[in-house]
């Protein structure tokens, strides 16, 4: 077992893991924050994205031993409880989210793809997203909801 | 979907990654973004026994100029690669194929030296490190020494490393301007490529033609003989003999060789 | 202004989007405080006999419970194959593999561990001995080496009579054109994996949430499985991570986590690997069709015949009856003079067929609207006109096809014309005719689909649909709907409460529906079929129809009026006195003294059938053979839209699904029956950057079997999208001979039909 020391959606933890307990399984089983999902073996689908130091990455391909140290903003650590952060209510206002499952980590990826490309053009929006699967949407209202956070965020900043 | 169990030993520095190299042996693997290891240990086809990170350790990351190279650390991540002004001015088709591999998220965590001690033959850094023409250092108890591309890859994912080496750094010519091509063949665009290649300067590198990232030689030769693109690039296939597979027969791999490379020729940037 | 017909955002919402949906794993429940972790070893061959088990290296490992095969459970019930009236009786299945395996992935011992991480590591342990037997696979029925003995044959079953088809059907057709093609095999691949949790309370009752479709019918699966008595089993829904059709009932695995936790006394649960969810979960499709289609030259279709062999896997299951529904929409929206159609079903070495998206109908549709581009092509005639020569004229009464399905409403023409004037049809043959004079390598192919299918069919003519609802105004000002739907992303939470409000006045902020657990709600039908709106929806209406009118009586004695003198004001959520606004009272004071609480059952005359037409534009590099999907423009007519954004939604994942099987999704195995898609790197799930946004046009016909006007949705996108998208990127390259590319169109495909083509323009030269 090993120590490890990191913030997640801003709180000090320390914790006694597996070396091999991936960083999903962290944060699903030992913190229960369950909104990022698995939903491959292969690091193909990005159901389990979170921000690891502000950038997006898979969890189910971190090692919790990995993250020791830095900081990790899940789904839940979006926006205070009761609110929705503007890439949340994006996807709300545009349907971008049916079944749910592929939901967390398609936001946690595209808050990500919007803190390093603010004004993405649709194909940069699906390039950005091609990490992510989801078998409900057919990704037409994804797209839409990122485009709709991009623009609300340039007409908050404008 | 779960790494059989292994120990974990995180090295306080490149010195000390060789002493817990020479300890364990076999046993040990090395851990940087782990993103090419990881995967293959979920898959449970690979089942060390140690993982030694050298992921956090700084004297293996950075990107700078040196006189005619570029020296790019070790755990230099696709991302920081792709992103690197330094890189994109000085080595472009680099900083290019970073921003191929994979997708956003697996950008973010995998390393050059990661994937080049993979070696995965239908990757796109090895590839680039070939039509290059770079080379890697590698640190061992015995000392430094530097392998070029060319020789660096040997078989299927197999490298000229020995097991108690560290990759620390990779090093790439300048060629500021010099125009290059890349063409990368998937059936979505996040897989490995059918067929990939990269050119550089009478320099054409193949991806999943062979066990290894090939040259191209008899294209060179007919450039070098002052063919066109479209000619020389009618020999992208010869002397290989490339993989069969889900994606591709050889005919068709053979084929896209030499429409890719043409491609590759004639789309200079 | 009614709510009904507008873009009501999802309420389910701003739960999925922060804390997440809570999935079968995801839930935490004192009950399954302690619950220790199934694992399945699962068959690494195809076909074989198993001549010795041992767990005992497993049973020594960390962490484990114990470990069972087959002979533990031996004196549970045999599974009949579907429908054993029509496929070989013979053809059952044990839970575990006992003497035999048939596919790679069918379970054969199952290891019980405290912790999931030590699960992996224990099945490895597991030794069983395999005598491996000859696999068989493909169409071609082949009983060289039988999958059960005692069948004596590997066709499970027919539909039709071979020997009853006409040979003179073509006979006077101008021009005929005989093509077998393959709808082929692919995964559901829902993003939630499937999953079960299982405990058996003090009173002897399983208690058992799953992932599905329909907790009845799930419930009803683990009491014939388990041999139970009626009574015994709370089926309890979480949310649910997508199904398609691959979700319905109860699998082997979720019958083992509920024996598994009654025979340890302790809660059972179980997660399915990626892996093993794309070995076996059912697959979907899987038919080869040979089609003839005959004309006249000046592209009037005159006959047509269908001939179908559905693969349906190792164990008749759902997927060796849907042939049944293919048959049934044979001609599609086509009037057809002389068409006929026949099928045989074959077991195979392969991971059982099942239900996915459209379930039976994709295949038709794809079969008729090949034939009708490869009729035009030969007859030298625009595809877009032989459909609008061919396409049923519109129809407002029921019209009955030859093959037994009744068409309620119908406008098949108006969809297609509106579809290609969203498209700009004209124009796009325009540039296609360009760049064939330029020689273009990139070439430009416009792939079109006419299609009708049949949605919420209830269980045939006998038991016509039906659907239940309970709607109950509480004294708080909320309401609580129970329907025997079960939606998994459709949104039901917020079109049912929109149906509510509409009639009640409560808004829809105010309304939860509640689903899937069998204590609450025992009789349901589920969602599947696209059945819910046009049954479990128009229940919700009906029940809060009947409410109001139980309440009115309540209203009246309240007011001391009459109560035909009453006024139910839907804008105040209250009853007044005609001509009196103001003696009036609210609705929820109604429900402060007497619950106020209705169940109705709905029931419907019919099956509904929506219809449309798909336009997909790709273009083809002629040099790799890669074709890109760059437009899909479509109409699809599924009666009055209750809320548009839900009906876009649905739509759009339909037609991504649909484009996926024409260019890119396939199941693949090899010559010995090993799969080659076992994740999602090589199994190639469709991604954003394949598809383009679509283009939604729309057209409302409504329907007169509800009093909603609605068909149903959910699978429409899916049937009409995949013809549209193969008949493009082959129109892209017919001018250079291509005249059939199988599906998926991948780039090599492509490419060697190219060759091909070439190969035979020169040798005819």
């Amino acid at each position: 077992m090993t120590r490890i020391e990191l913030t997640v959606n801003g709180e000090k933890r320390s914790d006694e893991v597996e070396p091999r307990l991936l960083l999903v399984h962290y944060l699903r089983e030992v913190l229960g924050l369950r909104a990022a999902n698995v939903g491959c073996d292969t690091t193909s689908c990005g159901a389990c994205t979170v921000l690891l130091d502000g950038e997006s990455v898979k969890s189910c391909t971190v090692l919790a031993v990995q993250a020791a140290g830095h900081e990790v903003l899940t789904a839940e650590g979006l926006a205070p409880e009761g609110e929705l952060h503007p890439v949340q209510a994006a996807f709300r206002q545009n349907h971008g989210l049916q079944c749910g499952f592929c939901t967390p980590g398609m936001v946690m990826a595209a808050v990500g793809l919007l803190r390093e490309n603010p004004h993405p053009t649709e194909a940069e929006v699906r390039e950005g997203l091609e990490g992510n699967l989801c078998r409900c949407t057919g990704y037409h209202n994804i797209v839409r909801s990122v485009l709709g956070a991009a623009e609300a965020e340039a007409q908050v900043t404008a | 979907m779960i790494p059989a169990p292994f120990d974990y030993a995180p090295a306080e520095s490149a010195a000390h990654a060789l002493e817990l190299l020479a300890e364990h042996g076999d046993d040990a693997k090395l851990l940087a973004g782990g993103h090419s290891l990881l995967p293959m240990m979920k898959l449970r086809l690979a089942t060390p026994a140690v993982l030694i990170d050298i992921g956090r350790l700084d004297e293996l990351a950075g990107i700078s100029a040196e006189g005619d190279e570029l020296v790019i650390g070790a755990t230099t991540r696709h991302a920081d690669l792709a992103a690197s002004e330094l890189v994109r001015a000085q080595a472009p088709l680099l900083a290019h194929a970073a921003a191929q591999v994979g997708d956003p998220q697996i950008r973010h965590r995998g390393t050059i030296g990661g994937s080049l001690a993979h070696a995965d033959p239908a990757a796109d850094l090895p590839m680039a490190l070939v039509a290059l023409g770079g080379s890697v250092e590698l640190q061992g108890p015995g000392g430094t020494r530097l392998v070029s591309a060319d020789d660096f890859f040997q078989g299927f994912f197999e490298t000229a490393m020995e097991p108690d080496e560290l990759l620390t750094a990779v090093r790439v010519p300048r060629r500021p301007g010099v125009p290059w091509g890349y063409q990368k063949f998937v059936r979505r665009s996040n897989d490995w490529a059918i067929v990939g290649v990269a050119a550089l300067d009478g320099r054409v590198a193949l991806a999943n033609m062979g066990p290894r990232p090939l040259r191209a030689t008899a294209v060179e030769e007919a450039l070098a003989a002052g063919a066109s693109p479209a000619d020389a690039a009618r020999h992208a296939a010869d002397g290989t003999s490339p993989a069969e597979d889900m994606h591709a027969d050889r005919d068709y791999r053979m084929h896209l060789a030499r429409v890719l490379t043409r491609r590759a020729l004639e789309h200079q940037t | 202004m009614s709510i009904l017909g507008t873009r009501v955002l999802r309420t389910e919402d701003p739960k999925f989007l922060t804390t997440g949906g809570v999935y079968t794993e995801d839930v935490v429940d004192e009950r399954l405080a302690g619950a220790c972790h199934v694992f399945f070893v699962r068959s690494p061959v195809a076909h074989a006999r198993i001549t010795g088990i041992d767990v005992s290296a497993a049973l020594a490992a960390p962490g484990v419970v114990a470990a069972f095969t087959g002979a533990d459970l031996a004196d549970l019930p045999v599974i009949p194959p579907s429908m054993s009236g029509l496929m070989n009786a013979e053809m059952k299945q044990t839970l575990l593999a006992t003497d035999k395996v048939r596919y790679v992935g069918e379970p054969v011992a199952v290891v019980v561990v405290e912790d999931p991480y030590q699960g992996e590591d224990a099945i490895e342990l597991v030794e069983v001995d395999y005598d491996p037997l000859p696999a068989v696979l493909g169409f071609e029925p082949d009983d060289s080496s039988l999958l059960f003995e005692a069948a004596g044959t590997n066709l499970a079953g027919r539909w039709g009579d071979p020997a009853a088809l006409e040979a003179d059907l073509f006979d006077g057709c101008e021009v005929v054109v005989k093509q077998t093609i393959i709808n082929q095999r692919v995964a559901p691949a829902p993003m939630e994996t499937r999953a079960a949790a299982a405990v058996w309370g003090e009173d002897g009752r399983l208690t058992a949430w799953v992932p599905n479709q329909g907790a009845q019918g799930t419930r009803d699966d683990l009491l014939e499985r388990l041999g139970l008595e009626a009574g015994t089993v709370r089926v309890i829904t979480p949310d649910v991570g997508g199904a398609f059709g691959a979700k319905f009932g109860a699998d082997p695995e979720h019958v083992i986590v509920a024996w598994v936790a009654r025979h340890l006394g302790r809660p059972a649960r179980w997660t399915e690997t990626r892996y093993e969810n794309l070995i076996a979960m059912t697959h979907g499709r899987a038919q080869q069709h040979t089609i003839t289609i005959g004309g006249s030259k000046d592209g009037d279709v005159q006959a047509y015949r269908l001939e179908i062999i559905q693969d349906a896997g190792a164990y008749p299951k759902i997927g060796a009856i849907l042939p049944f529904l293919t048959m049934l929409m044979t001609t599609g929206p086509y009037k057809i003079d002389k068409a006929e159609s026949v099928a045989a079903v074959v077991v195979t070495n392969t991971t059982p067929i099942g239900a996915y998206r459209g379930a039976g109908r994709p295949e038709a549709t794809a079969a008729i609207e090949r034939a009708i581009d490869l009729f035009a092509v030969e007859a030298g005639v625009d595809p877009a006109e032989v459909r609008r020569k061919n396409l049923l004229p519109e129809f407002t009464e029921p019209h009955q096809t030859k093959f037994g399905a009744l068409y309620d409403t119908g406008n098949y023409v108006a969809a297609l014309e509106k579809a290609l004037d969203a498209a700009g049809y004209q124009e796009l043959r325009t540039e296609q005719a360009k760049r064939r004079a330029s020689g273009d390598v990139r070439q430009l192919g416009i792939g079109l689909a006419s299609y009708v299918e049949i949605t919420g069919m209830g269980d045939g003519p006998a038991s016509p649909p039906t659907e239940n609802a309970t709607v109950e105004v509480h004294p708080d000002g909320t309401a609580t709907i129970l329907t025997g739907t079960s939606p998994h992303g459709q949104g039901h939470a917020t079109a049912w409460a929109m149906l509510a409000s509409d009639k009640l006045g409560i808004p829809v902020e105010k309304i939860t529906l509640k689903w899937g657990d069998t204590d609450l709600i025992p009789e349901g039908g589920g969602t599947g079929g696209s059945r819910s709106l046009q049954q479990g929806g128009a229940a919700v209406q009906q029940a809060a129809e009947e409410l109001i009118e139980v309440a009115r009586e309540r209203a009246a004695a309240e007011l001391e009026a009459n109560p035909a003198d009453l006024i139910f004001d839907a804008s105040r959520s209250a009853f007044a006195v005609a001509g009196d606004p103001e003696a009036a009272v609210p609705l929820t004071r109604l429900a402060e003294d007497e619950r106020l609480v209705v169940r109705t059952v709905f029931s419907a005359p019919g099956a509904t059938f929506p219809f449309g037409t798909h336009v997909a534009v790709a273009e083809v590099d002629t040099e790799t053979g890669k074709a890109t999907l760059t437009r899909v423009i479509t109409v699809d007519d599924a009666g009055i839209v209750l809320n548009p954004l839900l009906c876009e939604g649905q739509r759009h994942g339909g037609i991504a699904q649909g484009a996926a099987q024409a260019f890119l999704e396939e199941v693949l195995y090899d010559a010995d029956g090993n799969p080659l898609t076992t994740s999602f790197a090589d199994y190639p799930f469709l991604s954003a950057t394949e598809v383009p946004s679509f283009e939604l046009a729309n057209m409302e016909t409504p329907t007169t079997y509800n009093p909603l006007g609605v068909k149903g949705i959910g699978e429409a996108g899916t049937i009409g999208a995949t013809p549209a998208v193969q008949n493009a990127i082959i129109d892209a390259v017919s001018h250079l001979g291509v005249r059939h590319i199988d599906m998926p169109a991948t780039s090599r495909r492509v490419w060697q039909a190219l060759q091909a083509a070439t190969t035979s323009a020169s040798e005819n030269a």
